[in-house]
């Protein structure tokens, strides 16, 4: 099924993927969905927002891609440029604070998330969208201050606050620090409760470990999108424990919302419908 | 806390203190003091109280109110087994949700009568299985970590052994947070970190010192308010010793808290928890 069409017709799009010897030529353009094996053309999958056009699998997204899914037009970002000052000293096959620079180089981020404001369906709101491409989307104490900060935000403007999610956990490389992050950023939610300000968890494929264990389930409404792997331990780490083998399904989305730890599981293409139409009830 | 694969990569190890690992050591020892024993020689009078009133009764969290000299108190405490049989009924101290729901149901309560809430933290970590995940491990820690924040009583944590991530974060927001001297506080277990970076736990004394958890690393990353010194050699050489010397400490704390109105005690908390971790340029 194909939830967003494209507007304008794009260049010709041949009926099927070209076959043997040519493949090789056209490199880079197709690519195999793991939901159902079909070849899809990438241009498709793109206009699609990531969602495969034959089966509805939910592939990952950018932060940048995610704040144009779900804002109206052009954000305004925050601390945009903080960046982690390496507190432990991290060595592991190279310096952490090498590993920051080449993600930086890659993802032109300065780490794993992006704080914007911006209008969702005409009403001012705060996101912060997290990027699985910046070592695993974990959390440190930058995407720990970038939040919090953000929490602050919209606790100062009365603006619904929107985080989502992609995420390893914490961040290995800055020890407690990291781990601490799930406290303050949980303490400020706290007060944005007080304040009766609205916040909606998003968490998408990933949302596992120090995530999933702080904010994420931490909204006033916690949605995610389908198939989306949301979890304490990674499936392996819960293998190793037990010894035997996860039943089918275990940790993804549908698995939680029937075990009652989710409250909805919102197709990508409803997604910014869904938030609007959550908003007017919680915001007026 | 589990890793996305991103953050692996090989490489030879550097060489390093073992300081770290032999604290990891001291705070794992088969005779370290674990919670119960030091709530049976800090406190008197100590009454259970079980079960998270939805599901069930966890005993890897212990709980109930005390008295330390005539002052009652909320006592929850991570609980892990000496014995094979006592570890396997604690689940070697690696709480569920129903355990952290416990604890915050309790440490409600606590607040609800202006009574202060003293936790211990000693767990590898918060248990990772199916039921946990099933019935919301996650969001049992997150909970905590919010509601903690709310309590309007004074609240004193201390980590006597290991504080295993997120599963000792759970019971960790406190107005004071003290750490034993050979209590270690991690993000991860240097054995699961050095199976990422080193594909090796082996290599997981070289992975205590690069994570900086012991409690001078703690305290001077300011993560944590103080230091309580242990008998030499380590708490497990004189338990008797080990508690006086943290019963000395917790008097003190309760006594600097006493002071604070509800409201003063939720905003110093607060205040020490969101300066944490301002490392950024
Ligand atoms: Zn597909």
């Amino acid at each position: 099924m194909s939830w967003f069409k494209r507007e304008k017709a794009g260049p010709e799009i041949p009926e099927k993927p070209p076959e043997g010897g040519r493949r090789v030529r056209t490199e880079g353009l197709w690519l195999k969905c793991e939901g159902c094996r079909q070849i899809i053309w990438k241009k498709d999958l793109e206009a699609n927002w990531n969602v495969c056009p034959k089966c509805g699998r939910h592939m990952r997204m950018d932060a940048f891609q995610r704040l144009k899914l779900l804002l109206d037009g052009p954000w305004e970002e925050f601390d945009a440029d903080l960046h982690s000052s390496n507190p432990l000293d991290f060595v592991d096959s190279k310096p952490y604070s090498e590993r920051l620079e080449a993600m930086r180089q890659s993802t032109n981020l300065f780490d794993a998330l992006i704080s914007a404001g911006g209008t969702l369906a005409g009403r001012p709101v705060l996101i912060c969208a997290m990027d699985i491409r910046f070592i695993g989307g974990s959390m440190g104490c930058v995407v720990g201050e970038k939040i919090t900060r953000a929490i602050e935000r919209a606790i100062a403007q009365k603006a619904p606050l929107i985080i989502v999610s992609a995420s390893g956990g914490a961040r290995m490389q800055e020890g407690a620090v990291s781990l601490m992050q799930l406290a303050k950023i949980s303490a400020a939610l706290m007060r944005l409760d007080e304040c009766r300000v609205p916040y909606i968890s998003v968490l998408t494929d990933p949302t596992t470990g120090g995530v999933t264990a702080s904010f994420a389930m931490l909204g006033d409404l916690n949605i995610a999108e389908p198939g989306a792997l949301i979890g304490f331990a990674g499936p392996r780490v819960i293998e190793q424990t037990i010894r035997q083998k996860l039943p089918e399904g275990f940790q993804r989305a549908e698995f939680l919302e029937k075990h009652g730890m989710l409250d909805a599981v919102v197709p990508r293409s409803e997604l910014k419908t869904y938030i609007a139409q959550a908003l007017r009830f919680l915001a007026g | 806390m589990p890793e996305e694969p991103e953050q692996s990569v090989e490489s030879s190890p550097p060489t390093a203190s073992n300081d770290a690992w032999r604290r990891v050591q001291l705070a794992r020892h088969a005779k370290r003091p674990h919670s119960l024993d030091y709530i049976n020689r800090v406190f008197t009078g100590f009454h259970e109280i079980h079960g998270d009133r939805g599901f069930g009764d966890d005993p890897a969290i212990v709980a109930g109110f005390a008295f330390l000299d005539d002052n009652p108190i909320m006592v929850v405490g991570e609980q892990k087994g000496r014995d094979t049989k006592q570890k396997l009924y604690r689940n070697f101290g690696m709480p569920k949700p129903e355990g952290y729901r416990k604890a915050l149901r309790l440490m409600q309560l606590a607040s609800k009568f202006g009574r202060p809430v003293v936790t211990f933290l000693d767990t590898p970590g918060a248990y990772p299985g199916i039921d946990a995940d099933e019935r919301g491990q996650a969001e049992a820690i997150a909970r905590n970590l919010r509601e903690m924040a709310r309590l309007a009583c004074p609240v004193i944590c201390v980590c006597i052994g290991e504080g295993g991530s997120g599963g000792a974060l759970a019971l960790g927001v406190g107005n004071c947070v003290l750490m034993l001297e050979n209590a270690v506080y991690s993000v991860i277990s240097p054995e699961s970190c050095a199976a990422i970076i080193w594909r090796d736990s082996a290599k997981a004394e070289l992975a205590a010192a690069a994570l900086k958890l012991t409690a001078e690393d703690l305290q001077s990353l300011g993560l944590i308010d103080d230091i309580i010194p242990e008998p030499p050699g380590g708490a497990h050489e004189n338990p008797d010793l080990a508690a006086d010397l943290l019963a000395t400490r917790l008097r003190r704390a309760l006594r600097e808290l006493s002071p604070l109105n509800s409201a003063e005690l939720v905003q110093q908390r607060y205040t020490k928890f969101r300066r944490m971790g301002n490392f950024f340029l």
